[in-house]
């Protein structure tokens, strides 16, 4: 690399005298152009190993039967061509029936929580907007969920979830009367709200924190003279607040779509290895079909079919978004 | 100049040496050796009632057998809830421990990856013999006809554990003896918040253990004898009803069991709120958790009528555990030394009065301290009415299958949705539809 480089590169500069200090100049060139590459090289690297070749061992574990029978060599393990593929998507046998099934059970799960996290995010962001006592305080206590250890958070909603002396029964129940008698939170098809409710409470934080950042570059000045103009706060949120806001929405959507469909902790902790059907994400069914029942191939099948919708829909949203921001004036 | 020359090859060496670590990670085959004979690493499994107790037992045992023998034996004392996932992934890398334990359920399933050393005739005579350990616990210690992938450690079977005064105050005289008796002495005992009897809904072992003994009872098998998944047959329906229906029908199950995974119906009844427990060897169990061994007594687990025996008359699987060796052990002949060790005499009296087993070693199997009244029961029933577990390779594909529909089953049954024939079958029907078909 260093020899093309070299014969490759003209002499530059203003060096007229003397060929040794020309030569000088080249290498100290040379190095000027190579060294950023040579340093970004481990980092390359590393990103290859971290990165890529793990997804490109999981691309090649699904073409595989990678039953237990194979799993100490896998090297062993026949090649199945497709037929992982195909009894995943094959949405009239069980397999495919069930992951069909987690797949939308995962859409609805998402454009809830995105739109929950999204909107109480952004409430309580504009309302945080003005000073007022204590507003410091409320800030930080906003960010609590956020900040707490996923496992430790989730295993307290367990506690407060369950049937006989959980919290939530506790107040729904016994104090406030609403429900004729105790519900299942864990189990069933209440499992789906229980879900929902500690992924809202994760998750809507990152929105505000997000949201309250973004605020900071609206010009106070703005909200002045529509007031003087006699916008009401609703009609400031509207044409001053959310447009501001648009390219932070962008992004915070895209990336919270992306955690939470793909979120494995929430409902693992929730829920164990076996989620209920009415709460069964993919990701955790993506883990049951593989280490539960010990079919890798299978299991990898799904993952990737997984990968390609997520970058199909990021794909599709950051065309659809920029193509709007070139649009506008 | 020189400094940022010196930078550069750093940066190269380091990329090129990240790399090439990360290529020589992990060699999945190759068999064993003994390049490290001064040293072991045993995975045990949670068999006290916490792992601090578990490294209490076995911690001054280890230090015995270096003693006698030089080796030092690294523990660690493996979840049940982490132990399988933890075997799997030693046995996809090649990188695991040199001696483990396993539920013995397992065997079938982990010798078929091969991951596990054999005990042919040869390996069995450097530990004694095969005709040291009783016939029951070796009979699942892996497929019929293949060498076994683990020899029997601690043997336990399941029984009737009952509060005696709960019982006395309900003017219940009797254990029950018969499911009928079971279910009349449960509605005497359930009211005013108590309940007859306890379950992990949630827990699909559990559920298939229970689901197992009732099928036998039903004259029914999970399995064809050629070792295909037949979970439909009228026998397995019946059987996992009458279990739901213990909930769902009898009402003798509180519906909050429908979401107990971590024991904790045995601490239901070790504080009095359920009368009866099916448990297996819940002896010290019970005592860690502030029962007496006065408040409580031990019955075989029902039948449908008569009396404990083989065929319908089962009443209980073979549960235990097994020690096995890992196949890419660098300490072989340590490894067997150890094994050996764990299955002296002295050491499964120890260890099996610790954790309230019996051991599968017949010799050690007469001692007094096994003899005892609670202890006579499990004895009795490990040698006359338990029956091991099917010994396929898909067995833990099938308790993951089978034992999570049940689940859902009894989820149906807290929500006080009908369980019926159809409704069972149906959710096994797909758990059978999730089986391997290869």
């Amino acid at each position: 690399m260093t020899t093309t480089v070299e014969a490759g590169t003209p002499p530059v500069g203003k060096s007229p005298s003397g060929s040794a200090r020309g030569a000088r100049h080249r290498t100290g060139r040379i190095h000027r152009v190579g060294l950023p590459y040579l340093l970004l090289l481990p980092a390359l690297l590393l990103e290859l190993l971290v990165h890529l070749v793990p997804m490109v061992i999981g691309i090649v574990m699904s073409f595989k039967e990678l039953t237990h029978f194979y799993i100490r060599d896998w090297g062993a393990a026949p090649w199945s061509a497709l037929a992982n593929y195909e009894v995943s998507v094959d949405f009239d046998a069980p397999v495919g029936e069930a992951l069909l099934h987690s797949f939308l059970v995962t859409v609805a799960f998402t454009l809830l929580s995105v739109g929950l996290c999204w909107l109480i995010g952004t409430a309580a962001a504009v309302f945080m907007q003005d000073t007022f006592r204590g507003r410091g305080l409320l800030r930080a206590l906003f960010l609590v969920p956020y900040a707490l250890p996923v496992y430790a958070a989730v295993i307290t909603w367990v506690f407060m979830f369950q049937h006989d002396n959980g919290l939530v029964n506790h107040v729904l129940h016994d104090q406030l009367g609403l429900t004729d008698k105790r519900s299942f939170w864990l189990i069933g098809d209440n499992s789906f709200i229980a879900l929902l409710t500690v992924s809202v409470w994760k998750g809507w934080p990152f929105a505000f924190l997000i949201v309250m950042a973004g605020l900071q570059n609206i010009p106070r000045e703005l909200y002045e003279a529509a007031a003087l103009d006699g916008a009401g706060v609703w009609q400031q949120i509207r044409r001053i607040t959310l447009p501001f806001l648009r390219p932070v929405n962008q992004v915070l959507v895209l990336v919270l779509f992306l955690w939470t469909f793909n979120d494995f902790n929430t409902p693992f902790v929730l829920f164990g290895r076996t989620a209920p059907e009415a709460a069964d994400l993919i990701s955790v069914h993506i883990y049951q079909a593989s280490f539960v029942t010990w079919n890798f191939g299978t299991g990898s099948a799904m993952s990737v079919l997984l990968l390609l919708f997520l970058l199909l829909v990021t794909g599709g949203y950051l065309r659809l978004t920029s193509r709007g921001r070139r649009a506008a004036p | 100049m020189r400094s940022i020359r010196a930078a550069a090859a750093g940066a190269v060496t380091l990329s090129l040496v990240l790399a090439a670590t990360a290529c020589g990670g992990g060699s999945a085959t190759g068999g064993g050796s003994n390049d490290s004979p001064k040293t072991l690493t045993y995975w045990a499994s949670n068999q006290g009632a916490g792992i601090e107790i578990d490294k209490k037992v076995l911690q001054p045992e280890l230090a015995k057998f270096e003693k006698q023998t030089g080796i030092k034996v690294k523990l660690e004392v493996v979840p049940w809830s982490d132990l399988l996932n933890r075997i799997l992934t030693a046995t996809t890398s090649g990188q695991g421990p040199d001696v483990l334990n396993i539920g013995n359920t397992w065997s079938a399933s982990l010798q078929a990856t091969g991951a596990l050393l054999p005990w042919d005739a040869k390996n069995f005579d450097r530990i004694g013999g095969r005709d040291r350990f009783v016939d029951s616990a070796l009979g699942s210690t892996g497929a019929e006809g293949k060498d076994p992938a683990a020899v029997p450690l601690y043997s336990m079977s399941y029984a009737l554990y009952y509060n005696k005064k709960m019982f006395a105050d309900a003017g219940i005289a009797e254990p029950p003896a018969t499911w009928d008796e079971l279910v009349a002495a449960g509605r005497k005992l359930s009211k005013d918040g108590k309940w007859g009897l306890g379950a992990e809904g949630s827990n699909p072992s559990e559920n298939i253990h229970h689901a197992f003994v009732f099928a036998k009872q039903h004259g029914a098998d999970f399995f064809t004898p050629a070792g295909k998944a037949d979970f439909t047959n009228d026998g397995v329906v019946s059987a996992v009803k009458q279990y739901v229906d213990l909930m769902a029908e009898d009402k003798v199950i509180a519906p909050g069991n429908a979401e107990y995974a971590q024991n904790q119906s045995v601490s239901d009844f070790a504080k009095g709120k359920t009368a009866m427990l099916l448990w297996q060897s819940a002896s010290a169990n019970l005592t860690s958790q502030g029962m007496s061994e006065d408040d409580y007594g031990i019955a075989p687990v029902p039948v449908q009528s008569g009396t404990p025996g083989t065929g319908k008359q089962v009443n209980s699987m073979v549960a235990g555990i097994n020690l096995a060796v890992f196949k890419n052990t660098d300490n072989l002949d340590g490894a067997t030394k150890f094994v050996k060790f764990m299955t002296s005499d002295d050491e499964q009296k120890i260890l099996n009065k610790a954790y309230s087993s019996i051991p599968p070693v017949k010799t050690a199997q007469t001692d007094s301290a096994f003899g005892s009244a609670a202890n006579a029961v499990l004895k009795d029933t490990l040698a006359k009415s338990a029956a091991a577990l099917p010994q396929v390779a898909d067995e833990s594909q099938f308790e993951t299958a089978v034992g999570t529909a049940i689940k859902g089953l009894f989820a149906d049954a807290a929500a006080g949705r009908p369980v019926t024939t159809g409704s069972v079958k149906a959710a096994l029907e797909k758990a059978q539809q999730q089986m391997p078909t290869a």
